[in-house]
């Protein structure tokens, strides 16, 4: 039997496959076994409820799906009362993504999730394209000084595991992901949304409510794959992979470039049992190949 | 909801572009209730991506039925699957009708508006109201002739049928609100509810017409969707509560007319 196991810092995995921030809930627990999965990240919260973009904010490109949800939510207060209590079963390790609009936002979002019981790390959201961030100019992950600034916040508010979501919107990702490691983060996670958009030429609108968008799916794993390649030998803690993963050869790929870990977003909603698919066939392909454990793959792209 | 994996057992079209699926499936025969529906994975490829929803139009014995017309490339992948082939559908999903507003006044009737394809998930109401014997006034408009379905289906139920195409190529000219206001108008036969699935505008238009007569209107709604579970939050609709949206998929697809923000 092939060891899957990873660790994410002190987060301990049994394989190395996780959902994506924003395309888990728990409504999934009827159509598949949420526990087979390494982890699962919940959608992201802020401190106060958000409303998010006007609709449409979905809109379908080739072999690609653009989103403008805007990190809509009900805030922590909701979150910590209403909805951990209704995925606090999973025994998986649950991951809570967070975003604010400053440093204290985001120290106090880790504060008090600290405090509750049954999460296990958190992912700090520095990348979401569709929204604006009050006191912060741009995406925060655009920018490595302000990057550290809110990573190092988090730090010293929590002792939970911390995994930075970085944008791919940048002209160089491994200066950010060496400034989120400096900061203290456990681990980088990338890459969120390309931001990108379409148009409707009948009607002549952009097919968004909030004109642009984040585009994931197929259509952009290349990019986000070259990406934890460029990371990969520029910091020492580990990449989680994330970008157009349906099926284990995309997660293999991902690991081979050295990703420890892979996390699966849009494949979920066009086949619900993608993530327990690739864990199958991940430990298939290992047993075929002759590995004991996952971690021999890591980063053995042979260039 | 289920994810299952069914039989198509006829995909025909019945109209140009409109084509009616019937799928086995006794899982999703035993669950479906009217107004409710299902995401189809269209493709086993990476484009089309996402699954499409589509109303559930009848429930038989043996499965259920869809009617869908071909508007792109999901629908069109769908449009070429032939009887024998398996169907990944994920359902049923959504509140569906509450039919206990046609079932509190059993004497009057119930008006069903249908816009175009807004007739598939109606039909399913339809007979479902006609098992619990509620009369069945059914109002179908659309572009032309070609583009009116269900007629014959509807009246095989005994319901009373009023058609209306925009060029007048078969029953009245005009917007299907044109027979609507007169059947609100007739104090004697006033219906009991209002059901009505169709274009955003034509549903605005129908729940102006149901509010102004205080007759109860409930609206079936299309968005575009990722996951139809409630999960991903694509497929809002704006309403009149402090949440200022609900999800087409989860909360809806049928609202209160009086609920959402036009």
């Amino acid at each position: 039997m092939v060891d899957l196991s990873v660790n994410i810092g002190r987060l301990k995995l049994k394989n190395p496959v996780m959902t994506a921030s924003g395309t888990f809930g728990p409504e999934y627990g009827e159509l598949f076994d949420v526990n087979a999965l390494g982890a699962v990240v919940l959608k992201t919260i802020t401190l106060e409820a958000r409303v998010g973009n006007p609709p449409p904010r979905i809109a379908e490109t080739f072999s690609g799906m653009l989103n403008s949800i805007g990190l809509e939510n009900k805030g922590l207060d909701d979150f910590i009362k209403n909805k951990l209590p209704k995925v606090k079963g999973i025994k998986a390790p649950i991951v809570v993504s967070i975003a604010g609009n400053n440093e204290r936002e985001y120290a106090l979002l880790a504060k008090r999730l600290s405090a509750v019981a049954k999460i296990s790390a958190l992912e700090i959201n520095l990348s979401c394209p569709n929204v604006r961030h009050g006191t912060l100019a741009g995406l925060i992950a655009q920018d490595p000084d302000v990057t550290g600034r809110i990573v190092r916040a988090v730090r010293s508010s929590t002792r939970l595991p911390l995994i930075a979501k970085l944008t791919p919107n940048v002209t160089d990702i491994s200066v950010i992901a060496a400034s989120a490691e400096k900061a203290g983060a456990d681990a980088v996670l990338l890459v969120n949304t390309f931001p990108a958009m379409a148009v409707d030429i009948e009607t002549k609108k952009p097919k968004l409510g909030n004109i642009t968008g984040g585009l994931s799916g197929p259509a952009i794993k290349p990019i986000a794959l070259k990406m934890v390649w460029d990371v990969y030998n520029k910091v020492d803690i580990p990449i989680i992979g994330s970008g157009g993963i349906i099926n284990y050869k995309d997660a293999i790929e991902f690991m081979l470039c050295g990703a420890t870990a892979v996390q699966i977003g849009t494949a979920v909603f066009t086949d619900p049992r993608t993530p327990g698919c690739v864990i199958k066939d991940i430990r298939r392909y290992l047993e075929h190949a002759g590995y004991r454990r996952i971690k021999d793959i890591i980063g053995g792209l042979k260039a | 909801m289920k994810q299952v994996q069914a039989k198509i057992l006829k995909n025909k079209e019945i109209a140009k572009g409109f084509y009616r699926m019937r799928i086995a499936s006794s899982y999703l025969a035993g669950y479906s209730r009217p107004g409710q529906f299902v995401e189809v994975r269209c493709s086993q490829e990476t484009d089309p991506l996402l699954r499409r929803p589509f109303g559930i139009h009848r429930v038989i014995d043996a499965g259920i039925e869809l009617l869908y017309e071909v508007v792109g490339r999901g629908t069109d992948a769908l449009s070429q699957k032939k009887p024998g082939e398996t169907l990944d559908i994920i359902g049923p999903l959504g509140n569906g009708f509450d039919l206990g507003l046609a079932t509190c006044a059993r004497q009057r009737p119930a008006i069903l508006v249908a816009g175009g394809n807004g007739v598939a998930p109606l039909f399913f109401l339809a007979e479902e109201l006609k098992r619990k014997s509620i009369k069945i006034h059914v109002l179908i408009g659309g572009r032309s002739k070609g583009h009116i379905l269900c007629e014959k289906e509807f009246k095989k139920l005994g319901a009373k049928a009023v058609i209306t195409t925009d060029d007048g190529s078969k029953g009245l000219k005009g917007l299907v609100t044109n027979p609507l206001l007169t059947a609100l108008s007739a104090a004697a036969s006033r219906p009991s509810v209002i059901y009505a699935c169709g274009p955003t505008g034509m549903l605005k238009a129908v729940s102006r017409l149901a509010y102004s007569s205080g007759v109860p209107c409930q609206v079936s709604l299309e968005e575009h969707m990722a996951c139809g579970v409630g999960v991903c939050l694509g497929c809002p609709v704006k309403v009149k509560t402090d949440s200022r949206y609900k999800m087409v998929c989860k909360d809806g697809p049928v609202f209160d007319a009086g609920e959402i923000i036009w």
